[in-house]
């Protein structure tokens, strides 16, 4: 799949799945929006498009429900960033989504093989 | 929770340092500063965008609009302020009137009574045929308690009263006689000291005496010190041992202010046929009063049997407390929360009337609207906004004009009466009042939101555009204005009948022949300490001394004393049997009164055979009795009874009572009952101690209660004197007749305020109709139409609304009449004197309604109707 230059090949990002992928790139540490993008695109190897307004609506979303919290601070490279970080509670509910997710994709994938299967016989 | 919200350019700062850190790192990834600014950009998205939905998902669309409506709903009430205000006064009478009765109910029926687990809690008495709560003996009572299973305990109480020596000199006391467990089976403990311990309730006990709140505190100034001291009762020390909390109260035992143990019988009362005892108990878990009172039955039977008790046919009757204490005033309270259920209907129809006016008057203002573009959903809104805004006014205002109904109504209760309604205490605008303001008010504003609506779907844009058909009155209006009124025209009348019956009730009440003349008369309570006046020569001494020394006082005709008022009660009563005649233990129940031998002169009663009682008839001589014209026809019925003799069964006084004299009737009793058969004793030869004193003046017979006080106390400062009162005052406190007054008034208020809605209403609509129909009736006039068939016009459509509202208001109003019936005396349900008089009043009331607007219409200028178009 060749990733970079044909946006049309990215996929938006699923409902509700966002939210999970905020809190998991929050893991390792805080960052700031544009940070977090970045790393959702380069982790999904850049089939996943985050759309930059949603992603705003998502964080904000978030530190309301006090999954996640925000504070104005200084990027490396001296510009003013707002950087976010994880909540215990935001930590709870990033395992509990994720094992969600998990269970998820496993049936998913259990129905998608079987019945690809069935129609080889 | 409560942090500051984020604001939005707080949100566009970000967005822009995110656009400048995405220049930064796609510069580091090669690009010129203009393309990563560029590509930054584009990569983003759009930013207008996200930062309007930051703003929407902040602030919520549906409240900005809320509030716009708000204000403007405002405007439109300030624009027309003359109905706002009649809209929220007479929502505010209605609510208001609502929730001050709704308290009352709330208090009197809804609320529990103030016991551990009132709900187990029963009145125990035995039941006759005369009445269904009959006293028990107090063998009885003992035998009751061993034996049942029912109830896991039973006990009794008993009024009384004692002389209290005080520093101040001598006070008469209300008290109340209880058995050992009264307080225990109430669950109600004493707030200092102990409640009464085993045994002291036995014959024999100690004296001991349980305070309530109000005697610790106005009596002995709450002193903590009081328990283990001794006060003077009767001229007996009682020790204080305990203060009941101030919470307690016991209704039937009114404002009992000394709770004393049962533990020293008077003679009679180790009698089983002698019935001064009123039961309460606490049912066990799992049995009902139904089963209680089977199982009570049956013991009470046993018992007569056993005994061989004949003449009365009791058995036992077991009922929640509750329906005791509340009793009598269920069924007005009941009638009058009914009545003001129909005011606030006819104020919530009267309000949408008004708004209905409106939103026709509006017409062209809501067409060019929904013409702009304003959706039909948008229009409704508004005019929902504004039925809430008027709803929220008026139960705003009407919290208000209940909680001053509330403090009126309370202060209309007399003192005494109200000391036998406890719940009187828990009115207010509680919980359960404020939950039920909140229903009403959200039923008025449902009905208020409603009417608009119902009219806007009625309603093409397109017709209220164009104004031509501005001739006839819009049929809409119409059918449902015109509606309206009849539903208030209808409720008016329901109001008017209850407030005819009721106030007709009282009149013949207070009309009842007394058989004597209750003006010019002075009454006075006297309690004689028995230590001092021991033997009859004494109280007859003092007797004696009384009426001379009142009957010399200025302005003073006559005076007298009785041992029972009358209008008061049919009590105290006697078992009496015919001398000479086969007796076989038949109960003839006679009330009893003792008299001094000028009571029945200074009541103006009338003789109608033999003679009064004169001085002469002392212990010296042989019993005399005088009989009322009831007990001559009941028991004489073909024979002259002057010379007949009359014999009682308990003892202490000469058995035999030969009658000398028949007077009419005196109403002894209650004034909603008939007379009962009553025989007067000389008080002279039945030696009692208390006694009432009765004083004819010849000017106003309150200004005569203080000198009566004064010359009391001159006589003997120890003689306990009080409830001085003039006698119409007394007939007026009775429960009988103030409860009727209270019904009547207040249903006569609601009815008044009924009427005027009503009216108000009915002129509203011919005035309305008339201003619309200007035009026609123009054209009828230029057709050459008469000013009197102009009135005719007009007048004809009052009169068929009212004669709507009259006829489905008669209908209904049987109806209610018949709800009502138990507050009804000496009127039938369908009194055809009051459904005239209604009918006449409100044909009168809506006549003058419609005159107005059709002597505007009749003046109607041809020309000028026509050339208005």
């Amino acid at each position: 799949m060749p990733p970079q230059n044909n946006p049309d090949d990215r996929i938006a990002i699923l409902q509700g799945t966002l939210d999970l992928l905020i809190l998991k790139t929050l893991v390792l540490g805080q960052r700031h929006g544009q940070g977090i993008a970045r790393s959702i695109q380069r982790q999904s190897e850049e089939v996943f498009f985050v759309d930059h307004g949603s992603l705003y609506l998502a964080l904000q979303r978030l530190e309301d429900k006090k999954w996640i919290s925000a504070r104005w601070g200084v990027s490396e490279n001296n510009r003013k960033a707002r950087f976010y970080s994880l909540t215990s509670k935001g930590r709870e509910q990033l395992l509990e989504k994720t094992s969600e997710w998990q269970r998820l994709t496993r049936a998913m994938g259990l129905i998608l093989d079987g019945g690809s299967s069935r129609e080889e016989v | 929770m409560f942090r500051h919200r984020r604001s939005a350019d707080d949100f566009a700062e970000e967005i822009k340092s995110h656009l400048e850190l995405e220049a930064d790192e796609l510069q580091s990834e090669g690009l010129s500063e203009d393309e990563a600014h560029r590509r930054a950009r584009v990569e983003f998205g759009n930013v207008q965008t996200a930062q309007e939905r930051f703003y929407l998902r902040r602030r919520a669309l549906w409240f900005d609009n809320l509030l716009r409506d708000i204000k403007f709903a405002i405007r439109q009430l300030i624009r027309n302020p003359s109905f706002a205000v009649v809209a929220i006064l007479v929502l505010a009478l209605g609510i208001g009137a609502s929730v001050a009765i709704f308290a009352f109910v709330n208090a009197a029926l809804l609320e529990p009574l103030p016991y551990a687990d009132p709900n187990q809690l029963m009145s125990v008495s035995e039941s006759s045929v005369e009445s269904p709560r009959w006293p028990l003996s107090y063998p009885d009572f003992l035998d009751w308690k061993a034996q049942n299973k029912s109830f896991t305990s039973l006990d009794v109480y008993s009024w009384s009263g004692f002389l209290l020596r005080a520093a101040s000199g001598t006070e008469p006391i209300r008290a109340m006689r209880v058995s050992g467990g009264f307080f225990q089976t109430l669950g109600v403990h004493p707030m200092l000291g102990r409640d009464f311990n085993p045994g002291e309730d036995r014959p024999g006990g100690p004296n001991v005496v349980i305070l309530s709140y109000g005697a610790w505190v106005h009596r002995f100034g709450a002193r903590l010190n009081l328990i283990g001291q001794t006060v003077d009762l009767d001229n007996n020390g009682y020790t204080i041992i305990g203060v009941l909390p101030r919470s307690f109260s016991f209704a039937p035992g009114g404002n009992a202010e000394f709770w004393t143990p049962i533990n020293m019988l008077s003679p009679h009362e180790h009698s089983r046929t002698f019935y001064p005892f009123l039961g309460i108990g606490r049912i066990r878990d799992g049995i009902t009063a139904q089963s209680a009172q089977t199982e009570m039955t049956a013991i009470a039977k046993r018992l007569q049997r056993q005994y061989g008790i004949i003449g009365r046919d009791l058995s036992a009757n077991v009922a929640p407390l509750s329906e005791v204490v509340v009793g009598d005033v269920r069924p007005i309270l009941l009638t009058l929360l009914g009545g003001a259920g129909l005011l606030l209907l006819i104020a919530c129809v009267n309000v949408s009337s008004l708004l209905l006016v409106r939103s026709e008057n509006r017409k062209h203002e809501i067409a060019v609207r929904g013409a702009l573009g304003a959706t039909p959903a948008r229009l409704v809104k508004q005019f929902v906004t504004e039925g809430l805004l008027l709803a929220a006014f008026g139960s705003g205002a009407g919290t208000i004009v209940a909680a001053v109904l509330i403090r009126l109504l309370t202060r209309l209760v007399p003192k005494d009466m109200a000391s036998n309604m406890p719940f009187l205490n828990g009115v207010g605008l509680n919980a359960h009042t404020a939950a039920f303001a909140a229903a009403i008010s959200l039923l008025a504003a449902l009905l208020l939101a409603a009417t608009p609506v119902l009219r806007l779907s009625f309603q093409r844009v397109r017709d209220g555009l164009s104004e031509g058909d501005r001739g006839a009155a819009s049929r809409l209006w119409r059918r449902l204005g015109a509606n309206l009124v009849v539903i208030e025209l209808a409720i008016a009348v329901v109001l008017l009948v209850g407030a005819g019956l009721l106030g007709r009730s009282l009149y013949q009440l207070l009309h009842v022949p007394l058989g004597f003349d209750p003006n010019h008369l002075a009454t006075v309570e006297v309690a004689v300490p028995g230590a001092v006046y021991q033997t009859s020569e004494q109280t007859t001494e003092l007797y004696r001394e009384v009426v001379s020394r009142v009957s010399s006082l200025p302005g003073v005709e006559s005076a007298g004393l009785t041992r029972m008022l009358p209008v008061q009660c049919d009590c105290p009563t006697d078992g009496i049997r015919i001398v000479g005649r086969p007796y076989h233990g038949e109960h003839n129940e006679v009330n009893e009164r003792h008299v001094s031998s000028s009571y029945l002169p200074t009541l103006k009663a009338r003789l109608v055979r033999g003679r009064f009682f004169t001085e002469a008839d002392d212990s010296s001589m042989p019993g005399v009795a005088v009989i009322n014209q009831a007990l001559a026809r009941k028991y004489f019925p073909d024979q002259d009874p002057i010379g007949q003799s009359i014999a009682d069964d308990e003892g202490g006084r000469p058995s035999a009572w030969q009658i000398v004299g028949v007077v009419d009737d005196i109403h002894e009793g209650p004034l909603d009952l008939g007379t009962a058969p009553t025989e007067y004793f000389s008080v002279n030869q039945t030696g009692d101690r208390n006694f009432t004193l009765v004083v004819r003046g010849s000017q106003d017979p309150g200004a005569l209660l203080p000198v009566l006080v004064s010359i009391l106390h001159q006589i003997d400062l120890g003689l306990g004197v009080s409830d001085e009162a003039t006698m119409i005052e007394n007939i007026d406190a009775t429960q009988a007749a103030l409860l009727h007054r209270f019904s009547a008034c207040l249903v006569g208020g609601f009815a008044a305020m009924a009427l005027i809605l009503g009216i108000v209403g009915l002129y509203g609509v011919i005035a309305y109709s008339v201003s619309r129909r200007t035009r026609e009736i123009g054209v009828r006039m230029a057709l050459g139409a008469q000013r009197r068939s102009v009135y005719g016009l007009v007048m004809q459509q009052a009169g068929w609304l009212t004669a709507a509202g009259l006829a489905i208001g008669l209908i209904c109003s049987v109806g209610t009449s018949v709800l009502i019936r138990s507050l009804l005396f000496g009127v039938q349900a369908g009194d055809a004197v009051t459904l005239v008089s209604v009918a006449l009043l409100l044909g009168l009331a809506s006549m003058a309604a419609s005159f107005l607007p059709a002597r505007r219409a009749a003046s109607v200028n041809p020309v000028e109707a026509l050339r208005a178009e």
